[in-house]
């Protein structure tokens, strides 16, 4: 099987990783910006099962396992914030969320 | 093979330049899942199928439909239902559809190709991942498992009603 080189799925995975990136910020938006923080988290499990799969061992889809379970904690979080700010500022802009004592 | 991981790539990185140019959340929430399971195909493809269905389970969907309740939950009233009528809207899922229906065509080749040939390297299945993760990796099991009870508690503390914004009719909790 001629193979796909390493290099270009973690160029992919860098690819995606700068697009999050790029997506928390621009977007003022805090929906928008979980969900590039989500973006930014599979560009790195991506990165490391394919170099898991390179060496053909299974610490690379341990770490994966691991990445969605802080994904999952941290979106339950996240999500929960959204909620309250919401409630307090009635806006999801992240720029009226500047002052701490509102 | 390697054309059907370009063309998985190709469909990702699409759809991800989608989710962050969307001014809808649900649009963005569509065009998100879109690229998850093309992640996820791209996995099958490196020979990770347990990471696939993981990707396809957990991502797309338990955490992308937790997604989907917030913005649910977010704008009440007509604009719910505007945004209801909205989802009917051929145009709206016109374009992740097309995306998706590339996938399902790789898919179909790559079944009819007769399994699971990764691009490289070879098949870490669902066997040798478990036997890692409960061999040397337990304590980060133990480690998952309390950053999921954090989790659990600080979303259940943040989401509860603060008491002193009281919308009338509501009891606070």
């Amino acid at each position: 099987m001629t193979s796909t080189p390493l290099a270009q799925v973690l160029m992919l995975a860098g690819l995606l990783f700068s697009l999050g990136l790029v997506g928390v910020l621009v977007r003022r938006n805090i929906m928008f910006m979980l969900l590039s923080i989500e973006i930014m988290l599979n560009a790195a499990g991506l990165a490391f099962v394919a170099a898991g799969s390179r060496w053909g061992s299974p610490d690379g889809q341990v770490m994966f396992l691991f990445i969605i379970t802080m994904a999952a904690a941290e979106v339950s979080v996240g999500l929960a914030l959204v909620i309250q700010l919401y409630h307090r500022l009635k806006t999801l802009d992240t720029d009226a969320a500047r002052t701490l004592r509102g | 093979m390697n054309a059907v991981f370009y063309i998985a790539a190709g469909v990702t990185v699409v759809s991800t330049v989608l989710v962050i140019t969307q001014f809808n959340p649900v649009h963005a929430l569509l065009y998100l899942i879109v690229s998850l399971m093309s992640v996820s195909l791209i996995f099958f493809l490196l020979g990770a199928p347990f990471a696939a269905a993981l990707e396809v389970i957990i991502y797309a969907g338990a955490i992308m439909v937790l997604f989907v309740f917030v913005v649910m939950m977010l704008n009440l009233g007509h604009l719910a239902v505007e945004q209801e009528q909205q989802l009917l809207n051929p145009r709206m899922w016109l374009g992740p559809s097309l995306l998706v229906a590339v996938l399902m065509i790789e898919l179909v080749y790559i079944l009819a190709q007769g399994g699971s040939h990764p691009v490289e390297g070879s098949i870490v299945g669902s066997k040798a991942v478990g036997l890692a993760l409960f061999g040397p990796y337990v304590l980060g099991v133990e480690l998952a498992s309390m950053l999921l009870l954090a989790g659990l508690v600080g979303a259940h503390h943040l989401g509860r009603r603060a008491p002193d914004i009281k919308s009338p009719g509501e009891e606070t909790s």
